[in-house]
């Protein structure tokens, strides 16, 4: 393995370590007892005050030194339990997790990709072309301004209530089952669409932006210059420009991703889309701690995993660390 | 005399005649004087009732009024200080530590201690800023507009720290830096006077976006439901839109008027960096 893959997955290992040290000190950091609480609210139901209590006993571990503990939540997340949840007793944390992290994939996953793609081809044109620049602009900044739920506001009120094209909540028709039936999928797309049109507007302004200084500056540089002085034509100057000027949006990407998925948990919230943001806020809003912390850890680990693909993208794309492998063979 | 201080100040000249900034310190003096004067403009309070429900914007409610007859002007312009406020908090001390971490990172690059600020930086880059911050702010009770200010903070220094460090890096092998090292300056002082100082217009501008950032980490945590636990704000007039079914209800003014006040906040601070990056990169100032 070469030595920036070692890093890297160094890095990722101290970060995931990192993010399940701070999500087991939180609650024990903070004043108050969260289990008293806890128990308290769960007092009147059946049947609830037993099973809630031996969850607590297994995550918590309060009869034990700090460092049992800290054991014990690490085995808990290796066999993926993350205790049950309040709000929706007693259905395990996992289970809501397994059903909300589709519809982050179905919205995410295409968000990123075609903003990231749309964005650099849009921004290299922008960057090129000074009076598609001047007109074009402003707009970018505009979009890349925008908080995410408010585009979220803004695309529910236009497309959805003036032109009613579109629902502005839930992830389906309510007359709907779930399932491989040619109603559901349309219904699904239909209510897609916005959550991830949203998504893919306020990413595209900031791709473009970054696109089109990379090009900006790549042909001002010598090397462009040079070509310039060689007789080249500028669409050719273009060309290099671009490919040395994606290296950094790459780089870009990797460094977005977790700021993208805070993005993705407000415009779930408008449109009340049942991803994981939705069922993080329902936990933060019902003092659900389990739940909170299972999909902060899920969230984690998705990013991890995405900027993982996105590094091993850069190393094959670019030359510098490709050498890095062959030199030390 | 003045033609004398221009010279000196170029770069300010360029600066200060460059469109972009122009257009962008315009906004940004409107939004602040929006922000200063607006509750005294309104003969309302933020959260008292200021007459029908459902009102479009008009003379005596100029963004309207939410359902239950709360007047929308108001609780923007009281939302926007505190918006602001938090915004240039977080954006401040953002900066501080990302500036602190980048140069110290930087001047000793390659070293052991470097390392491992970086990795520290990179993984903070990593970890979701807003997920962080929900599970931060969740278990934390009251919070006023300073604790929010440091948890945002906390969380917006590392892609400043990363960029200050490979500007640090370029600038350390300069010959003064050399020359401060061969007198035997202390790194404090080398630090200080020879990197900082050549280096304030580039953090100027690293300041304008930390702002940026950290004001929309902010809204968003407002619309949450984690923002101050006190007093009104930009997110906490949007949230109630939406609970609300303001949207649904067409009720524009509610959902729409206080984050495009934000927005164009951020646009026009945004407007001012690219100008200042013509302004004082020549090379991009001939395009």
């Amino acid at each position: 393995m070469g030595k920036y893959l070692r890093k890297k997955i160094l890095m990722y290992a101290i970060t995931f370590v990192l993010a399940v040290t701070i999500n087991f000190l939180i609650p024990r950091m903070m004043p108050g007892d969260p289990i008293q609480s806890l128990l308290s609210r769960f007092s009147g139901m059946e049947g609830g005050r037993e099973i809630l209590e031996n969850q607590l006993r297994l995550l918590f571990n309060l009869d034990q030194p700090l460092w049992r503990q800290y054991l014990g939540y690490w085995r808990s997340i290796f066999t993926l339990d993350f205790g049950i949840s309040i709000t929706h007793f007693p259905t395990p944390v996992m289970q809501i997790i397994k059903r909300a992290i589709v519809y982050d994939l179905a919205v995410l996953m295409p968000a990123i990709i075609l903003s990231w793609i749309v964005g650099n081809k849009l921004g290299a044109y922008s960057g090129s072309n000074k009076r598609a620049d001047n007109v074009t602009m402003p707009f970018f900044y505009f979009l890349a301004s925008s908080p995410y739920f408010w585009m979220a506001g803004l695309v529910a009120f236009f497309l959805g209530v003036s032109l009613g094209l579109f629902p502005i909540s839930g992830p389906y028709g309510s007359l709907q089952t779930p399932g491989l039936n040619l109603g559901f999928i349309l219904s699904f797309l239909h209510h897609w669409f916005l959550p991830f049109f949203t998504m893919f507007l306020v990413q595209l302004g900031g791709w473009a932006i970054g696109m089109r200084n990379m090009i900006i500056y790549e042909t001002s540089s010598n090397y462009s210059k040079y070509m310039e002085t060689l007789g080249a034509s500028n669409r050719l100057i273009r060309r290099y420009g671009f490919r040395n000027g994606v290296l950094p949006q790459v780089t870009g990407l990797a460094l977005r991703i977790g700021r993208i998925v805070g993005g993705a948990i407000t415009v779930q919230v408008v449109f009340n889309y049942p991803g994981l943001g939705r069922m993080m806020l329902n936990g933060v809003q019902s003092q659900d701690y389990f739940l909170i912390q299972g999909i902060f850890l899920t969230i984690i680990v998705m990013v991890l995993i995405a900027n993982f693909i996105v590094d091993i993208i850069y190393m094959f794309i670019d030359p510098r660390v490709r050498l890095s492998f062959t030199e030390e063979e | 005399m003045f033609k004398d201080f221009w010279i000196r100040h170029e770069n300010l000249y360029y600066a200060l005649t460059n469109k972009k900034v122009i257009f962008g310190l315009t906004l940004v003096a409107l939004v602040f004087l929006l922000a200063a004067f607006g509750p005294s403009i309104s003969p309302y309070g933020y959260n008292e009732y200021a007459g029908e429900g459902y009102l479009p914007p008009s003379s005596d409610h100029y963004f309207g009024t939410t359902i239950d007859g709360r007047d929308v002007f108001t609780r923007t312009v009281y939302g926007l200080r505190s918006t602001l406020l938090v915004g240039a908090i977080a954006g401040t001390i953002a900066t501080l530590i990302g500036c602190i971490v980048g140069f110290l990172s930087g001047y000793f690059g390659g070293t052991i201690f470097d390392e491992t600020l970086m990795m520290l930086t990179n993984i903070f880059v990593v970890i979701p800023q807003l997920a962080l911050l929900i599970v931060i702010a969740a278990f934390l009770e009251v919070r006023g507009v300073v604790a929010m200010a440091i948890i945002v903070a906390i969380t917006a220094w590392p892609w400043t720290a990363r960029a200050v460090r490979s500007q640090t890096l370029s600038l350390k092998n300069e010959e003064y830096v050399s020359l401060s090292k061969v007198s035997s300056l202390s790194v404090g002082r080398i630090l200080r006077e020879d990197i900082a100082s050549n280096m304030f217009s580039y953090v100027f501008m690293v300041f304008i976006l930390q702002v940026n950032g950290t004001m929309l980490a902010t809204v968003q945590l407002e619309f949450l439901g984690l923002g101050p636990t006190r007093g009104i704000t930009l997110g906490l007039v949007m949230q109630n839109a939406v609970i609300w079914n303001g949207i649904q209800l067409g009720m524009w003014w509610w959902a729409i008027i206080p984050g495009l006040i934000l927005t164009i906040f951020i646009t026009a601070l945004y407007f001012i960096n690219t100008g200042l990056d013509a302004a004082f990169n020549p090379r991009l100032r001939e395009m």
